[in-house]
């Protein structure tokens, strides 16, 4: 970066051009301007006797000339010496001193200075930097005087002077009105000048209102407010436009602009990040009028604060509106990096209003802020859990949201709840499943097979082994109320390849397995016959029951052979036990499960197994049968009552997820639990790291009144984490002994009102800044301001109703020569709007105007093509219906291709922070404005509105006309038409009549209006409708209708 | 209705603009002599914004034609051949040589790719030119080889913002914001910071590279797209004819110049200069889209089609827009970033590329030569970075980003034609001789435009930002 003034070269090159910065980042040495303006406050040159002030005679002379190599940065230092304090400058350097004060002669630096010898001349020719005779003799005058160094102005603590006493003699009507009048009054009166005179009503209320809301007023607004003859009509409106909701949409926008909101994350990729919830906190919190205090403490440290709430979650928004890079192959310790600095860079701009980037590679050139203390400060913002990352973000939802979810969360409990009760009821005793293995009573088969009862109670098979075979077994239940059936299938040294089964590999297939029992155990004459026969018509006692089988599982199927197979009540399909590789000759065991079958202990139950239908034969060899009551939870049965609990659970955990789905997120701060270690970066580079460095504020200001607030408890304990945090940053920042944060508050908002603020460079309140051109003012309007309790409304009224920022803003003849800069605040100053208040004024004035507060942002028509330089086409869904007409703020901003309309009116892009926005006037906005789709549509709703006013005049009435350009006036301009803009309009109409009656399809074209087939239309008057767009379209792009008179 | 008999007096209200637009070293100068010079002044600002206009030392050039070959083409299989890397094509490199260097993708398991391009040396100065580029074998003699350039950023869109504002962060001024803002334009009906583009997409990082930064927005580069209407909103609504849009403006500007007798805000004679101008924007541009009226010879020369957007197109378009006074012309064409996945590879992609530009870019300079134009326009060829010696492990060959050495090329504008400048190692790594960063790039271009990049300052938020930061030095071996 390069820190130095220019040589006088560039100056004659550059002098001209007008288009240059209109905001104030201006460097006018504060001794040429006073000079020029503020004459009787300097030491006249030749007037020896008079007082040098140090800040205001010699600050600058130093800084700009010797500062370089003579001033805070030990890297640049040329001779170690300092010129920058008393201590340094006149520190002994072997018998002599740079500065002596009281002797010119002994005052080394001074001789230098005075030298012609090209060799000792300072400051050197090589710098391009010479004193003017002036300057030096400014610089003679000090030394004589006792060479006295006062801290620079901005770094003094807040006094708050005294009103000045003005006399009221001679003053304009209606002056004073409050204190900032005395303040400016008294810079006038001594040279003689008088403020200008207070603006009509028409222009007063359509200036308050584009500042305090960014809408004009209405025609019944201004009508309200021109003919109230009350003392207080003027406040009246003022407290009306204050009150508004708007106010916090305008000055939402311009916070937001200090805190580079956008909807992208930035770099390449730049994909939609979702942060708008702060752009509402931020409207919100202005409309509640929060104290600037706190206003500042939730934006920086809101996470920090003990139990935040959601709001103050979200207002730490404000430093996540930094960069992402989503680029492949990034470092993200380089782009958390570029963050973090930027994090610092911002707080500094907008709440001390100090370059503190500059100390990023080096110690700051000019003002107190070294290399190391640049990193304290990093140090506070180095704490971030993002790393190059969105997260961590906070869920925001509406309070409709909110609501939902509650009554959603409560339903999922519910659902939950039920399972569980399901689940209880049903499981009962052990988990694991006790089988008793039966006795059998019978055992017979179909096909002449013969059965051995082996000691573990299983059954083998010998004799005949037919095809189409049957068993039928009967045992008494061991237990009541039976779920499942166990059939074992074991290996016997007798059967082929050992079984189980009869095959000749040992296998079998099981066609089917059915079961049925008694309820009760027969009576003993029953129990005879039931035993008999062993069939499913058993007589009694009651009907026999039968299983119905829920599930089949088994420790092995062969493929296409599953053991469900065996209970599904074909005779076709079967369970078997084969094996791709390996040995199917082991013990398997399946498992029927049934539903609860209510028998009674000892009530019979029969068995049967039915075996392939054909040859060969694949009966089973030996088996054994267990029988279980345990309950189906038990036996991982799918449970249709529990599945259907679960299946609601889930679709209520699903809704749930859909709802929370919907529900905006927004990024927030967070910082890391233990805490990340920071070095000072050599030249500012990532890589290059430096000594280790612990948060603090530079050495210049007021310590932290607080130490540690907002650490996690754990942490806070030990001593070694006793570290300062980025709450008591904040805190700091908002402490009434902080000699800047209210001040350049105050002069930024002073600024929006007069163009610029009563110091320039709003955001270099440094030894490079200019000084303000009323500093007493500055420092009232700063103690003011705290003593009000921070409010920003209070402030906004102050300035407002004052009778300086009601002058007229005409140029004054008579102050062109002596203040061509209206620094001494005799008128007020036209002001093009901002942007976003470009649009507002057109859907406002032609009544398309939607406005709703907040929400997502939106995404108005926009010329095709605008992707066509981006890497990625993006999507544009253009907002259809109300939303297609919201207010400027809140269309949707992509970093890397802007909505056009926004740029071309100067719209910053946002990618760092921006205090001041330039005020460019190009012919692309004349395209824009004339052109623009958006404005299209707004010019034939404004040209409908107009035409409409007064139904039943005949359309060529030139009385009509006439009433009709006058209601235009006032919507567009709160003002009448004086009666040769009205003459010309007319003329402007009259013409556009003849002309496009010759061309109907044209004038059709320009309605807006469809041309049917038979060339009719369904405007019955469609020259007419066209002509009042043209005509809407002609006020909307005059000057007048986007400036703030 | 008339404030022309006001000029005067508006004239000397805009000391105002005086005082409040220039934020340079007014400390040096007696407030006296600023209200001698206050015609001359006052006079230029009633011209405009853009009016061209007085340099820090004699210029050499007026003009910039920048063809950006974005996503960063192969200097390896284009300009310098490396016998050594075919030589250990497949090997690792030597751990000394990739010591301190940064890649974006490379995990540093990666090993040499030798090109598979055949190269020779053309003309008197002997470039190497591998056969993808056989139309630069015509210019070889024109052109000034940088083949020393080093950039300090491997991302794309840092790195793109990095050669055009100087810096890898958004929000400074680019090199074509600087040059209107520095030296104004000598077009009166045209932007005088034009951007193209072809290619399937545009360039990453997107409107920050022609962006102005904290310059006013008069200097931002102005996107011409192709098509009836290149510039946004150029068009007037349908069924406004021009006669109409004559009156439109008409009307506007004397209903604005009522206004200005009330209230004498020079601001807005400034806007009634401001229609004036996209009034006659709205015939110029198409006029100068339009390449119908071109002699076949050239349309051939360049293999440009009228109405077929192309980079051939927009080369014939940026010599079209010089012709008519614009200051700096920007041409993006995407994608040289062959990696070696299956769309960015350097078996298919590259050629592709190579086809899109060679023809077009060589027959720009020898247009420009022919029409007497090159003497005074400065035509740049390159992409924010080069190509790796080491290939990628992906699908097909690619390289990643290279940083430390690759090549550009600058015709015209007083840089020296056919000079060989700068060389690096034998495998590509570094630089060994003829470095030239990318600031030094800058300060050069801008040297031959009269402007000192030391003094090209603006001051925003208390700095004075340039655009080559606190570095850059004038590359004068490289000049005539």
């Amino acid at each position: 970066m390069t820190c130095r003034f220019l040589p006088a070269v560039f100056t004659r090159y550059f002098l001209p051009f007008r288009y240059m910065l209109r905001s104030g980042i201006l460097s006018i040495s504060g001794i040429l301007l006073l000079s020029g303006l503020l004459g009787q406050q300097l030491p006249a040159q030749d007037a020896a006797a008079s007082r040098i002030d140090f800040g205001r005679d010699i600050r600058p002379i130093l800084s700009n000339n010797c500062f370089r190599c003579h001033g805070p940065d030990d890297e640049k230092r040329e001779a170690d010496l300092r010129l920058d304090s008393f201590e340094n400058a006149t520190r002994d350097l072997g018998g002599h001193s740079a500065i002596k004060p009281g002797d010119v002669h002994a005052s080394l630096a001074l001789q230098r200075i005075l030298s012609t010898d090209p060799d000792q001349k300072m400051p050197p020719e090589s710098t391009g930097l010479k004193l003017t005779v002036r300057e030096v003799e400014l610089l003679k005058q000090w030394v004589q005087q006792g060479a006295e160094y006062q801290q620079h102005w901005a770094f003094r603590p807040i006094a708050r002077p005294p009103e000045p006493a003005i006399d009221s003699k001679g003053i304009s009507s209606g002056w004073p009105v409050n204190a900032i009048d005395r303040f400016v009054f008294a810079k006038l009166a001594p040279l003689n000048i008088q403020p200008s005179p207070e603006a009509d009503r028409t222009t007063l209320i359509r200036r308050v209102y584009l500042d305090l809301t960014g809408l004009p007023p209405t025609v019944e607004d201004v009508e309200r407010f021109v003919s109230d003859t009350s003392p207080d009509a003027y406040t009246t409106m003022v407290d009306h436009a204050l009150a508004s909701p708007h106010y916090g949409e305008r000055w939402g926008r311009h916070w937001l602009d200090q805190a580079r909101y956008a909807d992208t994350n930035g770099y390449t990729i730049d994909s939609e990040r979702s942060l708008w919830p702060f752009r509402d906190w931020v409207i919100r919190a202005l409309n509640s009028d929060m104290p600037f205090d706190q206003f500042t403490v939730e934006q920086l440290a809101g996470d920090l604060l003990p139990q935040p709430t959601l709001d103050q979650l979200v207002a730490s928004g404000f430093h996540r509106n930094t960069l992402i890079n989503e680029e492949g192959g990034t470092d993200d310790e380089q782009f958390r990096n570029e963050a973090v600095v930027d994090r610092v860079n911002t707080t500094g701009a907008v709440w001390l209003g100090l370059t503190v980037g500059c100390a990023q590679c080096h110690t700051h050139k000019y003002d107190p802020l070294s290399h190391r203390e640049y990193y304290q400060l990093f140090a506070f913002f180095n704490q971030g859990q993002d790393i190059n990352t969105t997260e961590p973000v906070v869920q925001v939802p509406t309070t409709e949201q909110a609501q939902q979810l509650s009554e959603m969360e409560q339903k999922v409990a519910d659902a939950k709840a039920a399972v569980a009760e399901y689940e209880d009821g049903s499981v009962t005793g052990s988990q694991l499943v006790d089988w008793t293995v039966v006795s059998v009573d019978s055992i017979t088969s179909i096909g002449g097979a013969l059965f051995e009862t082996l000691e573990d109670q299983s059954l083998l098979a010998s004799a005949d082994n037919m095809a189409n075979e049957k068993y039928t077994i009967t045992f008494r239940s061991p237990r009541k109320n039976i779920t499942a059936i166990r059939l074992e299938t074991l290996t016997h040294p007798s059967l082929p390849a050992n079984g189980p089964g009869r095959a000749d590999n040992g296998n079998f297939v099981l066609n089917e397995l059915t079961l049925q029992a008694q309820p009760q155990p027969a009576t003993a004459t029953a129990t005879a016959t039931a035993t008999a026969t062993a069939t499913a018509t058993a007589t009694a006692p009651g009907d026999a029951l039968h299983a119905s089988w829920m599930y089949a599982t088994a420790d092995h199927s062969q493929r296409d052979y599953a053991v469900a197979d065996a209970v599904d009540g074909k005779q076709e399909t079967g369970w078997a036990i084969n094996v791709p590789s390996g040995s199917l000759n082991v013990n398997r065991t399946a498992i029927f499960v049934m539903k609860v079958l209510p028998v009674s202990e000892g009530s019979q139950i029969t068995v049967e197994m039915f075996f392939g239908p054909k040859p060969p034969a694949y009966n089973l060899g030996r088996f054994r049968l267990s029988v279980t009551s345990a309950p189906h939870s038990c036996l991982d049965v799918p449970d249709e009552e529990r599945a259907r609990l679960l299946a609601a659970q889930k679709s209520l955990e699903d809704a749930r997820k859909n709802l929370t789905s919907q529900i905006p997120t927004t990024l927030i701060m967070g910082d890391l639990k233990t805490p990340r270690e920071t070095n000072i970066l050599v030249r500012g580079d990532f890589l290059r790291k430096g000594d280790v460095v612990q948060p603090a504020v530079p050495a210049v200001f007021p310590p932290l009144a607080e130490q540690g607030s907002g650490q996690p408890a754990e942490n806070s304990e030990t001593a070694a984490s006793v570290r300062a945090t980025r709450l008591d940053l904040a805190r700091w920042l908002v402490d009434g002994r902080n000699p800047l944060t209210a001040r350049v508050t105050v002069n930024r908002i002073w600024a929006r009102y007069f163009g610029q603020g009563l110091v320039e460079t709003e955001n270099d309140f440094g030894l490079q800044g200019t000084p303000p051109t009323h500093p007493e003012l500055l420092d009232w309007l700063a103690s003011e301001f705290m003593q009000q309790g921070w409010s920003l409304k209070k402030l906004h009224r102050l300035i407002v109703t004052s009778a300086t920022y009601r002058q007229s803003s005409n140029q004054r003849p008579d102050l062109r020569n002596s203040d061509p800069l209206n620094k001494l605040l005799a008128r007020q100053v036209r002001l093009r709007v901002d942007a976003e208040v470009v649009r507002d004024l057109g859907l406002a004035v032609s009544g398309l105007l939607n406005n709703r507060i907040g929400g997502a942002s939106v995404y108005p028509p926009q010329p095709d093509g605008v992707y066509a330089f981006t890497q990625r086409n993006a999507a544009w869904p253009v907002s259809q219906g109300a939303d297609r007409y919201r207010r400027g703020l809140y269309t949707f901003f992509m970093r890397s291709a802007p909505y056009p309309m926004l740029t071309t009116f100067d719209t910053p892009r946002f990618d760092t922070t921006c205090t001041m926005r330039i005020r460019s006037n190009t012919p692309l906005q004349s395209l824009a404005m004339a052109n623009d789709q958006s404005m299209l549509e707004i010019a034939r709703a404004l040209g409908k509105r107009i035409q409409h006013l007064s139904e039943g005049d005949s359309q060529s009435d030139g009385q009509g006309d006439s009433q009709r350009i006058q209601f235009a006036f006032r919507i567009c301009f709160a003002r009448p038409a004086r009666p040769a803009e009205a003459q010309r309009l007319t003329a402007f109409l009259e013409r556009l009549r003849q002309d496009l009656q010759s061309t109907p399809e044209e004038a059709a074209q320009v309605a807006g209006v469809e041309t049917k087939a038979d060339g009719s239309t369904s405007d019955t008057n469609v020259v007419e409708s066209a002509a009042w767009t043209l005509l809407a379209r002609t006020l909307l792009n005059l000057d007048e209708f986007i400036v703030r008179e | 209705m008339n404030v022309h008999s006001d000029e005067n007096s508006l004239r000397e209200i805009t000391r105002r603009h005086l005082f409040r637009d220039c934020r340079l070293g007014l400390g040096a100068i007696a407030l006296g002599s600023l209200l001698k010079n206050e015609q001359a002044q006052a006079a230029t600002e009633l011209a405009g914004p853009l009016t061209a206009r007085a340099t820090h030392h004699p210029p050499k050039a007026k003009a910039v034609i920048y063809l950006f070959m974005a996503g960063g083409p192969s200097q390896l299989d284009l300009f310098a051949d490396k016998p050594l890397l075919r030589k250990h094509h497949g090997q690792q490199p030597p751990k000394e040589f990739m010591e301190g260097k940064r890649f974006a993708f490379l995990k540093g398991t990666e090993s040499l790719l030798g090109s598979a391009q055949r190269f020779a040396k053309y003309g008197e100065c002997g470039q190497e030119l591998s056969h993808q580029l056989p139309c630069h074998q015509k210019i070889v003699d024109d052109v000034c080889w940088l083949n020393g350039m080093k950039t300090d950023v491997f991302n794309h869109g840092p790195a793109k913002l990095f050669i055009n504002t100087g810096s890898p962060q958004p929000g400074r001024p680019s090199m074509g914001s600087w040059v209107t803002y520095g030296i104004g334009s000598e077009s009166n009906n045209l932007p005088g910071f034009v951007v193209l583009q072809s290619g399937p997409r545009g360039p990453r990082a997107g409107a920050s590279l022609w962006s102005s930064g904290f310059l006013p927005t008069v200097h931002q580069g102005v996107p011409f797209r192709s098509g009836p209407e290149p510039i946004l909103n150029l068009t007037s609504p349908a069924g406004v004819t021009r006669d109409r849009e004559r009156q439109f403006v008409d009307a506007v500007s004397d209903l604005n110049r009522l206004k200005a007798d009330v209230v004498g805000d020079p601001e807005i004679q400034t806007r009634i200069s401001a229609y004036e101008m996209a009034y006659r924007m709205q015939s110029s541009a198409p006029e100068l889209m339009d390449l119908s009226g071109e002699p076949q010879h050239v349309l051939d020369l360049y293999g440009a089609t009228p109405g077929k957007p192309s980079f051939a197109n927009n080369c014939l378009l940026a010599r079209r827009m010089v012709e008519r006074g614009v200051r700096f012309v920007q041409l993006y064409h995407t994608s040289w970033d062959h990696h070696g996945g299956p769309t960015e590879n350097i078996e298919k992609h590259l050629p592709e590329m190579c086809k899109d530009v060679d023809q077009a870019s060589a027959a720009l300079i020898l247009d420009l030569k022919q029409q007497g134009m090159l003497e005074d326009t400065i035509v740049v060829w390159g992409g924010e970075f080069g190509r790796t010696p080491m290939g990628e492990v992906r699908e097909a060959s690619g390289r990643d980003h290279h940083i430390d050495a690759y090549t550009m090329w600058v015709a015209g504008g007083g840089f020296k034609p056919g000079l060989v400048f700068g060389r690096s190692d034998d495998l590509g790594l570094s630089v060994v001789d003829g470095l030239t960063h990318v600031h030094d790039l800058q300060a050069t271009i801008l040297h031959q435009l009269g402007l000192n990049h030391a003094r090209l300052t603006y001051r925003f938020q208390g700095r004075d930002f340039r655009l080559t930061d606190v570095h850059g030095r004038v590359v004068h071996e490289v000049l005539t």
